[in-house]
């Protein structure tokens, strides 16, 4: 069993290394940046100054709130949006699955950048959605999507809207449908059997889509951007300005701190919740 | 795996999926048709009636040509390697239990939300100190960095339904550890696989932040536009979208001729 | 996160625990270990910085993209008239980044694969020049630049005597505006303030930018502002944000908006409205308020690291010769630095034909590409900013855009 015993190891090496040397070794240095004080000419020194954090807080807690609000509220969108769709390419699409995926992640091909500019054409407030709504008189001349949080939150599902979508396809796609099949024999109602097999077997895949659509929403920037207008800054855009504007490097690692630790205590009482032993047992109980 | 149909039905769920993808494209219109506008200068931004002239200069702008190019180069690089690192990854993550499991959880968490500015920062930095000249490399290095985790989350949530007893069974029939990978554990995960690395490849061409920092001299599409729009995106910005989509849709429509000509086509 | 030091195969309790500790520590020693350097590069007199260099027969051009026509013409004569080729980059993006991009770079002292860069008067040049990562010029080798360069260049607050830049390019932000959709004429700043086009107006983003609109309208001019005077001016833009006027704060993206319809009036840049109105065809009108309005320039700059300064230095001349500048003044539309590329494009203009005659015209009459004097005296520079003053001034207009 030696071999066995040595099998994750193995797999996990590459990655180990990878993530290690890019990721964890400049993280620990960001660490480091964000306990100093100084200035971009004089030079930045190390004085364990914690209440970089503290004023970071005070500061932009608003922000803050924002981002996870906003994530939260695109992360539903997607879930909703999204679940259908994954169920529907995983059992119905049959030979034309792949093309269903490959249709899906089309739009990114072109640039993210583009694809935004591109909305603001389309919700323009004389554009193709607006202006016939107008027009027939349900909405006043002065109605506007672009630059509201409305705008913002749409951007967010729109762009990661895959991310969603592909991990339960992934999870749904290898459900046997024989059990679902002898579910639906046993219950005989097609909503029973979504609810009671369907659903608990996806749960893996819609605790990963969550993951990859609440994490990267509410560290995003470019929507708020483009399509926000003035009171709809995110934690990005700050974290980007304190970098690269101001060249206030401590408070933009402080803030980078403060945005992963908020996030994560997010996820893991959304785990919590959703109790991902269970989700895990019931996967694995239930699958043939 | 095709369904038996028991009763007619209305298939809500295919209007549901066309929605959706109808909700994906309409900015894709958008650009399409901007590429086809009959613009004199460089601002496009008014519709002013269409032409086709942009197609016949589509390759005037020397440097966007390049920078297509190192996104596609830097693209396909990302996604073989992080599809590689992060399928690995996410199996040993669904599939086995060993020291530093949580560690590896929270790490590739941290990897996902990390924002991309302060990455982009912190690794040039990295890369300054251990006297590594940016370029293509140090961006597909990063490029997977950032895309792995996304890989291995996708995976591992398919590894986690995997029924274990048919790795055992094939063992059983005398399959040695690879042999039990290539030939039982990669082929039921292969759906998870593929959709992981679309979603590195569709990252990567996508990202703008990290790039900066870390491509040195090289400039890719993103990049290119970014910058262009203090004097205006060329309709060629345009043109290039709608030539990448339109060979994106010729493989969808090859894939969706290929899946009706193959009877009872069944894929893993 | 430590464990991850220890992805060894044989979990052996004892060698894994001693891992931890030796990762732990290696952390502990990073984490206090490093520091950011600032200025440690002595100033270098360009007497010293030039001695002993000579021309490579080659440079390395870092630019905006669309800052050069797409056959770079002006690099083409360069060559033939010099026999030095150019590699041209449009690498960089924007200002901000840019810096991010080199600053640590140029602080270990390396190469930063451009021997010749374009960078605003803002923020960032201010700072290369107090980190001393910009060249200092040698004028012996600028000799055509002081024929030709418009005299307002060589004594600005922010280069005074071109001691590391020359002019590429300059910009007025002023007010650009829809006729018909305001309904009036915009005379003043102050119109940006009117709660008649509430949820209409656009600002830019760029503290520097909006700084310089409120200063101007409080009647401070910007060279001579005080803190106080800042403080009030963000008050101003924040009252402005607070009632509902401004629709947004914009990058270098509010063309767009503009032209249809979305924004009424706007602080725009010159360049753009010339593109717009002349080419497109767009109605728009552009106005230098009677406070006055800001003119800025993208600068063209040696970093102290350049493996090619000989070669920069001479292109930097050679784009002052008046028939290369007309070529650069036609393509980018914004305000050109040599005043006698005026009468090149007028020559051309009476030589050409039909359409392109027109259009020549309309460029050399343009007082949005060559401001007469009258419009020259009304605008201003950017806030002087001495380094250590940059992040309060930032912060302070930050807070307004990024609510």
């Amino acid at each position: 069993m030696r071999t066995a015993r040595a099998t994750p190891y193995l797999l996990v090496l590459p990655a180990w290394i990878w993530l290690a040397i890019l990721f964890v070794m400049p993280l620990c240095g960001m660490l480091s940046v964000s306990l100093m004080t100084g200035n971009v000419i004089d030079g930045f020194t190390q004085t364990w100054h914690v209440a970089t954090y503290a004023d970071a807080l005070a500061r932009y807690w608003p922000q803050l709130l924002r981002s996870l609000g906003y994530g939260l509220c695109a992360t539903v969108l997607c879930l909703v949006i999204g679940y259908p769709v994954a169920y529907w390419i995983a059992f119905r699409a049959g030979r034309h699955t792949s093309t269903y995926l490959l249709l899906l992640l089309l739009p990114f091909f072109v640039a993210q950048i583009l694809r935004t500019i591109s909305w603001r054409f389309v919700l323009g407030d004389n554009g193709v959605v607006l202006a016939p709504l107008k027009h027939i008189g349900l909405l006043p001349e002065s109605a506007h999507i672009l630059s509201t949080a409305t705008a913002v939150i749409f951007g967010l599902a729109y762009t990661f809207l895959p991310f969603m979508v592909l991990p339960i396809y992934a999870v749904l796609r290898r459900i046997d449908h024989r059990v679902v099949e002898a579910a639906r024999d046993l219950y005989a109602g097609r909503w029973a059997t979504f609810g009671r097999v369907v659903v608990p077997m996806s749960l893996p895949g819609v605790f990963a889509g969550v993951l990859m659509v609440f994490v990267p929403t509410s560290a995003d920037y470019v929507n708020a951007a483009v399509l926000g207008g003035t009171h709809t800054t995110m934690i990005g855009t700050i974290i980007h300005a304190q970098y690269l504007v101001t060249n206030t490097y401590p408070m933009a690692a402080a803030l980078t701190f403060a945005l992963l630790a908020a996030l994560l205590l997010a996820i893991f009482g959304y785990a919590r919740a959703l109790g991902t032993e269970r989700v895990m047992a019931v996967a694995a109980g239930r699958t043939p | 795996m095709t369904v038996p149909h028991r009763r007619p039905r209305v298939d809500w769920g295919k209007y549901v999926t066309w929605a959706v993808l109808a909700w994906l494209f309409t900015p894709i219109v958008a650009m399409v048709a901007f590429s086809f506008n009959d613009i004199t200068g460089r601002h496009n931004v008014r519709w002013e009636g269409v032409t086709l002239k942009w197609y016949g200069q589509a390759f005037a702008y020397p440097d966007l040509n390049a920078a297509l190019l190192n996104t596609a180069l830097v693209g396909g690089l990302t996604m073989l390697i992080a599809g590689t690192v992060g399928s690995l990854l996410g199996l040993a993550l669904g599939r086995h239990r060993f020291h530093g499991q949580r560690a590896t959880t929270l790490v590739m968490v941290a990897a996902v939300c990390a924002p991309e500015v302060v990455v982009g920062a912190a690794l040039l930095s990295l890369f300054l100190t251990v006297n590594v000249a940016t370029g293509l490399v140090t961006t597909v290095l990063a490029h997977v960095m950032f895309t792995v985790s996304f890989v291995a989350i996708t995976v591992r949530a398919r590894a986690l339904t995997l029924d274990p007893r048919l790795e055992e069974a094939a063992r059983d029939l005398g399959a040695g550890p690879w042999a039990t990978l290539r030939l039982v554990t990669l082929p039921m995960l292969s759906p998870a696989i593929m959709a992981g690395g679309l979603l590195a490849l569709a990252l990567s061409v996508d990202d703008f932040i990290i790039t900066t920092f870390v491509s040195g001299e090289m400039t890719t599409f993103p990049l290119w536009i970014w910058g262009a729009t203090r004097l205006g995106i060329p309709p060629q910005v345009n043109v290039m979208g709608t030539l990448i989509f339109a060979v994106g849709g010729l493989l969808a429509l090859t894939n969706a001729l290929l899946a009706r000509s193959r009877r009872a086509g069944r894929g893993l | 996160m430590d464990d991850h030091g220890a992805p060894s195969p044989r979990p052996a309790r004892h060698s894994r625990r001693d891992l931890l500790r030796y990762s732990g520590l290696a952390a502990a020693s990073t984490l206090a270990g490093c520091a950011i350097e600032g200025r440690t590069i002595e100033p270098v007199s360009p007497e010293r910085y030039w001695a002993g260099r000579s021309r490579n027969g080659h440079l390395r051009f870092a630019n905006w993209p669309l800052y050069m026509d797409p056959q770079r013409t002006p690099l083409t004569l360069f060559r033939q008239r010099t026999g030095i080729t150019v590699d041209y980059d449009e690498t960089i993006q924007d200002n901000a980044s840019w810096f991010g991009r080199i600053r640590p770079l140029l602080a270990e002292g390396v190469d930063i694969g451009a021997d010749l860069m374009v960078i605003t008067n803002g923020l960032e040049f201010n700072r290369l020049k107090a980190l001393g990562h910009l060249a200092p010029l040698d004028h012996e080798l600028l000799s055509t630049y002081a024929q030709y360069g418009a005299d307002r260049y060589k004594h600005t607050s922010y280069d005074p005597g071109n001691r590391f830049s020359v002019p590429y390019a300059s910009g007025i932000t002023g007010i650009a505006y829809h006729p018909d959709l305001v309904g009036r004429e915009i005379t003043s700043f102050d119109d940006l303030w009117d709660p008649a086009f509430a949820g209409r107006v656009g600002m830019l983003g760029s503290p520097q930018e909006i700084a310089n609109v409120a200063l101007l309208r409080n009647g401070v001019a910007p060279a001579d502002s005080t803190p106080t005077d800042w403080e009030n001016a963000a008050k101003a833009l924040t009252r402005q944000r607070d009632r509902g006027i401004v629709r947004a704060y914009y990058q270098q993206d509010y063309i767009q908006p503009l032209t249809s319809g979305e924004l009424w009036l706007s602080m725009a840049w010159s360049g753009d409205v010339f593109q717009q109105n002349t080419v497109e065809g767009a109605n728009l009108r552009f106005v230098i308020p009677r406070e006055g309005a800001t003119i800025w320039t993208d600068n063209m700059v040696i970093p102290i690291t350049a493996k090619n300064p000989v070669d920069a230095i001479t292109l930097m001349d050679f784009l002052y010769t008046p028939e290369v500048a007309a070529e650069l003044a036609e393509y980018i539309t914004y305000v050109a630095p040599v005043p006698q590329a005026q009468r090149v494009v007028e020559e051309r203009a009476r030589a050409a034909s039909a359409e392109r005659r027109r259009s020549l015209q309309r460029l050399a009459q343009s007082p949005l590409v060559f401001p007469t004097e009258r419009d020259y005296a009304q605008l201003h520079n950017y806030v002087p900013l001495p380094a250590g003053e940059s992040q309060r001034f930032t912060s302070l207009f930050l807070a307004v855009t990024q609510a």
